[in-house]
């Protein structure tokens, strides 16, 4: 799937990178602590998460994450928002809960990974 | 190859801006041409320790030195130290109080991650003088 088809299934407000929804993604995972995504994502390309603040897009980027879906209708700051432009990291928000969110996501193929 | 060395100060008082020595680090690896793998075992060990100089000490510095078979880092900090390190490098073990958790941090997993995705860890804290971390990440040909 892309990252724009992950934006239709959830129905998400595009924030940032939208030049960039054709990028496949085949993996993700859902996290509010940053400490373990590092400790335990391995090559996820979509992180969903709870949390706001501008560590969330210097994890992603650590990891490689190329798209950040923020659950339960949350918007970050526009610092935060521009941090991710400048990383090429796609920001959208869904109106969704985490559960439901990935349910939706794992119905549709998208898978945890290694 | 040359051999390269990059110096980063880590300001202690914007959690903010936490992170971007790593970036900067990780920026420059690619630049190299280094393998995705070394690069994310780098990324992750300078992020949990640059992490760390800003939750539990004042800030600090980091130094890079990168030649043709590996990269080391070193951080330093002028924190309160720490008065157990086998216990603070158990998986878990954390002193981090509720604010630092509600930012998604303190799962006591940093140190252990440090040390799980470098080929050489080295610890030495002084209570009352600071912490100084060693590392190192081989790069495989
Ligand atoms: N640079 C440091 N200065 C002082 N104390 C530290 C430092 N780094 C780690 N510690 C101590 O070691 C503990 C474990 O660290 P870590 O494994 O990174 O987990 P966390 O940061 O999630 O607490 C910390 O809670 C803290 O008490
Ligand atoms: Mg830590």
């Amino acid at each position: 799937m892309t990252i724009g088809d992950i934006a239709k299934l959830l129905d998400c407000e595009v924030l940032c990178c939208a030049d960039r929804l054709d990028s496949e993604v085949h993996t993700a995972c859902g996290s509010d602590m940053m400490s373990d995504v590092l400790a335990f994502v391995k090559d996820q390309a979509v992180l969903l998460t709870g949390l706001l603040n501008s560590q969330v897009v210097r994890t992603s980027e650590m990891m490689d994450i190329i798209c950040i879906v923020f659950v339960r209708g949350k918007k970050p700051d526009e610092s935060v928002v521009k941090l991710a432009g400048e990383k090429n990291i796609s920001i959208l928000s869904t109106s969704s809960r985490m559960f439901e969110a990935c349910g939706i996501l794992y119905e549709n193929g998208l898978r945890g990974g290694s | 190859m040359s051999v390269l060395q990059l110096h980063y100060d880590v300001p202690g008082d914007d959690f903010t801006r936490a992170g971007e020595a790593s970036s900067a680090i990780k920026n420059k690896l690619k630049q190299m041409g280094i393998a995705p793998d070394a690069i994310r075992n780098v990324a992750i060990a300078t992020y949990e320790g640059e992490i760390n100089m800003v939750i539990h000490a004042n800030g600090g510095t980091i130094d890079v030195t990168i030649d043709a078979d590996s990269v080391s880092l070193v951080l330093r900090d002028t924190g309160a130290g720490i008065p157990d390190v086998e216990l603070a490098m158990r998986e878990g073990y954390t002193t981090a109080k509720e604010e630092i958790r509600a930012l998604g941090f303190g799962a006591g997993m940093g140190l252990p991650n440090m040390k799980k995705y470098t080929d050489e860890f080295e610890l030495k804290s002084e209570v009352g003088k600071g912490t100084e971390v060693r590392m190192k990440v081989f790069l495989k040909k």
